[in-house]
């Protein structure tokens, strides 16, 4: 891969890198050629965002030397990143909600301490921009209003504005539809026409063999393989990532519906401001069915799984959910929910399927505190649960087995599997999952997968909310796609497809005109 | 930018830190001492000899402590749920116009071991009862908790003038105290409890209620980690949304959590009232409700903690009062300066030392990797 005649755009020379006794990156090495994009593969942990870090200047390398277009570059800061001509886009948009996207742009490079000319100069220079790269924006909209893809293209042109040469974007489409995704490729290729140097970190190897010219993939801190996108696949892509085979698709039988145990109608929520956030859902669930939600996060689909728990009261309709009914003025709390054997895996695990800093067997309680098991009259039976806590780990084999350990310094797919053995372990009738695999290595990935479809074949209903559309369609039996609340369509997961799924997230499947300017943006 | 370090050592937060606030704040008051012209290590010499060098200076040592283990222990459970309770004060003195009450209406009828148990109550049911007010407006109406605490001491403080110039005031009396209390309703000093055994002490203010505080520090260890509602009380205090999750009703701990607290600041009315001034009087909370915050984030939220810097804290009262006396240039005000060093250092500044340590930790441990590489 090396040219000696024109230089690399970034070249690390064994960079190494340790957080106490873990060693993030073991002498990594690798060049990206000028004007080529570059993906990075890799598990969680495997030090993928730690050498972007140390790229951006967020940490400095134990040893090892950067050289960005050939010459020798210490970078100790973001800001001799930015001189360097990096620019990175976050996986977590860093922007002010209440700027406009202009403000946003020019945030802490404005060119001087007048306002009103600063904003002028930056208004110009974006004009610029955005007819060199083609990169069209609504510079004056204030950026809370804007939906996602159009804020991914706020902070691309926050890099490109401070002279970025090398785009670095980390998990950039987790949160965009596949059309979204799509259009944020042409953007990216345009960019490579015009010289820009583009890494993109991502474990969607589909998004790799896509758009990359080439790919580097990473396995515990070190660089397993360097190799040119077309001479490669997604098996061995998968493979080189997990040190061994993976099988990407899922062992199932049909489905055998039987009973029906969870029954919505018409069910609408609002939020704290009047917004209908759950518009006249309908549906069912059967026992030994999952039933898949489609849809762009944010549209009613953590509001449903919150109602079906109990976390949040609606505001019409019913819902019967094994026996339980829920309607406005019949709230059920979580509590109760729970007793009617009804089990919730949470969409965010750190903020409520554990408490990062309670140890895992107080993380494994939590929910099922109350229960006499783990309970004298007044103390509770610490024995008992520390029991509870190594039979869920050996259950759904949660490394490191330590009840003891801080639930935060588990890695993600631990903690996943941890809360999962914890929910399903209750044996319920109905259970709530979402996004069971977000944040979670491919070979975890595997075995959640296995374990959700052995609930359903052991006649539990099964509601998955899932962003990743892979996930739903081979894991589902149906799948429903929810925007703005509604249901917009519903397809048997053995006849969707990516596209028809990815117009109805975006509600542009022949139906309203308006709707269709949205994605053409 | 946001470095993620290695969490520092159990026993370095623990033992470290606090210990290095302490020698921080001990320097600059030294450099105060040497300024006014006297010897620092000789002030130093004569606090600790003041505070620990013979029976009556650990009496008082301790009995000092036992006002600041209660507060400290209402501090602490009161944060654990992630609530800021700064109106100890208020509460400890309203749990003495309990233990007060108690004593006046009863103290004629009942005998000492029926009065006891009924003033601790009454102590921190008026403590519990001060603290709820607070809860209930933060838990069900959105007022902070800061602010409503900081004002019900005020209004506590007003209050107990009110009540001891107009209502429990000695009639012809010109200082605003009750009447004393009979002497069944005097808690044995425990001075008076050695002598039972023939062994000899100065007499003392000590008394029996730091044994109880003990007691209480053993209680509150278990309630917090082991029981399913220190469970809960923990989970609210860490994350509210896993809370919701787990379907506990966070009002309700809040509620629960400031009931305990304000009754455990309330106790410190059963030591001054009822164990010390054997009446009701003006100002006989001192401050304790207000160090209390100090003992709570020196003692790291723990019993064990909380004995240990309330024990700190009772020596600088004791040892600060004999240096007043030995050192002429020391005055009473230079001592409550010394204390507020201490405070302001393992208080406010808690963490300033962390992240020296933290890098200091990470250059150690950071070394050991490449040795073995070499």
């Amino acid at each position: 891969m090396h040219s000696d005649l024109s230089p690399m755009a970034i070249d690390l020379r064994g960079i190494s890198k340790a957080f106490g006794s873990v060693q993030a990156n073991k002498n990594v090495n690798f060049s990206v050629p000028k004007g080529t994009i570059h993906g990075i593969v890799g598990e969680n942990g495997a030090g993928k965002s730690t050498l972007m870090s140390i790229l951006y200047g967020f940490y400095e390398a134990d040893s090892g030397e950067i050289y960005i277009s050939g010459e020798k570059t210490k970078i100790q800061s973001s800001t001799d990143a930015i001189k360097a001509g990096i620019g990175m886009v976050h996986q977590h948009f860093m922007l002010v909600d209440n700027f406009t996207a202009l403000e946003n742009i020019m945030l802490g490079a404005e060119s001087g301490s007048i306002l009103s000319s600063s904003i002028a100069d930056a208004a110009k220079e974006l004009t610029r921009l955005e007819s060199e790269f083609g990169l069209r924006i609504d510079k004056d909209a204030q950026t809370d209003t804007l939906p996602v893809g159009q804020l991914q293209r706020v902070e691309i042109l926050k890099a490109l504005y401070r002279g970025a040469e090398i785009l670095i974007l980390d998990e950039p489409t987790g949160v965009l539809t596949p059309q979204e995704a799509d259009q944020l490729f042409n953007i990216l290729r345009s960019l490579k026409e015009r010289g820009v140097t583009v890494i993109i970190i991502t474990h969607k190897l589909r998004e790799i063999m896509a758009l990359t010219d080439n790919v580097s993939i990473m396995r515990q801190g070190e660089i397993v393989s360097n190799l040119k996108t077309s001479q490669t696949n997604r098996e061995e892509l998968a493979e080189l990532m997990v040190g061994r085979k993976v099988r990407m698709d899922i062992d199932k039988a049909p489905a055998t519906p039987k009973e029906r145990l969870l029954e919505i109608k018409n069910l609408s929520v609002k939020d704290e401001y009047g917004i209908n956030r759950l518009d006249s859902v309908s549906f069912d669930i059967h026992a030994g069915e999952i039933l898949g939600i489609a849809g762009v996060s944010g549209n009613g689909q953590s509001e449903l799984l919150e109602v079906l728990s109990g976390i949040r009261d609606c505001s019409e309709g019913k819902v019967v959910i094994n026996a339980e009914t829920i309607t406005p003025t019949k709230h059920a709390n979580p509590e109760q929910i729970r007793k009617a054997k009804i089990s919730h895996v949470p969409e965010d695990r750190l903020k409520r399927g554990l408490v990062p800093a309670f140890s895992a067997s107080e993380s494994s309680l939590l929910g099922y505190h109350k229960h006499r098991v783990f309970n004298g009259l007044f103390l509770t039976n610490s024995s008992a649960i520390k029991t509870h806590c190594m039979d869920l780990m050996d259950a759904f084999d949660v490394r490191p087995k330590d009840p003891s350990l801080k639930s935060a310094n588990f890695s993600g797919g631990n903690q996943q599997k941890l809360i999962l053995a914890r929910e399903m372990e209750q044996k319920p009738k109905v259970l709530l999952v979402g996004q069971p695999t977000r944040g979670v290595d491919i070979g975890a990935i595997e075995f959640i997968h296995k374990q959700i479809v052995t609930m359903r074949d052991s006649g539990s209903a099964i509601l998955l909310v899932s962003g990743e559309l892979d996930e739903l369609m081979s894991l589902s039996d149906r799948i429903l796609v929810m925007f703005e609340g509604r249901i917009v369509g519903e397809m048997m997961a053995n006849e969707a497809d990516e596209t028809t799924l990815g117009l109805m997230m975006a509600n542009a499947l022949g139906k309203s005109d308006e709707k269709k300017e949205d994605i053409s943006i | 930018m946001n470095q993620p370090k290695k969490p520092l050592p159990v026993w370095a937060d623990i033992i470290l830190i606090p210990l290095i606030n302490i020698l921080l704040a001990l320097f600059v008051a030294g450099i105060i001492i040497y300024l006014i012209g006297e010897n620092p290590f000789e002030a130093l010499k004569i606090l600790i000899y003041g505070a620990f060098g013979y029976d009556e200076a650990i009496g008082y040592t301790l009995y000092y402590t036992t006002n600041f283990i209660f507060t400290g222990l209402a501090v602490a459970i009161a944060f654990h749920a992630n609530l800021f309770n700064i109106g100890g004060e208020g509460q400890a003195y309203i749990g003495g116009l309990g233990v007060a009450i108690v004593m006046i209406t009863l103290d004629g009828y009942l005998p000492f071991w029926a009065l006891l148990p009924l003033a601790i109550l009454v102590a921190m049911l008026f403590g519990a009862l001060w603290a709820a007010i607070p809860a209930y407006l933060q838990a069900y109406r959105g007022s902070h908790i800061v602010i409503t605490t900081i004002m019900f001491n005020f209004i506590a403080a007003n209050l107990m003038v009110y009540l001891l110039v107009n209502v429990f005031i000695v009639p012809g009396s010109m200082s605003p105290e009750s009447r004393i209390f009979a002497d069944n309703a005097h808690l044995p000093f425990m001075h008076e409890i050695l002598a039972w055994f023939d062994i000899q002490v100065a007499s003392t203010p000590l008394n029996i209620s730091f044994l109880i505080a003990l007691l209480f520090c053993v209680f509150l260890w278990l309630f917090i980690w082991h029981t399913r509602w220190g469970y809960e009380l923990r989970t609210v205090g860490f994350s509210e949304s896993a809370a919701t999750y787990a379907g506990i009703n966070s009002k309700k701990v809040v509620m629960m959590t400031m009931i305990i607290s304000g009754a455990l600041a309330g106790m410190v009315g059963i030591n001054e009232i009822m164990g010390v001034h054997h009446k009701l009087l003006l100002d006989f909370v001192a401050g304790y409700g207000f160090t209390g915050i100090a003992v709570a984030l020196m003692g790291r939220n723990h019993p064990v903690g909380i004995i240990v810097a309330s024990l700190l804290f009772g020596a600088l009262y004791q040892g600060g009062a004999e240096l007043t006396f030995d050192m002429p240039n020391v005055s009473r005000e230079m001592v409550v300066a010394i204390q507020g060093l201490i405070i302001l250092f393992s208080g406010a500044l808690t963490y300033m030392s962390k992240p020296w340590l933290e890098r200091f930790f990470h250059i150690f441990s950071h070394s050991k990797p490449t040795k073995m590489e070499a």
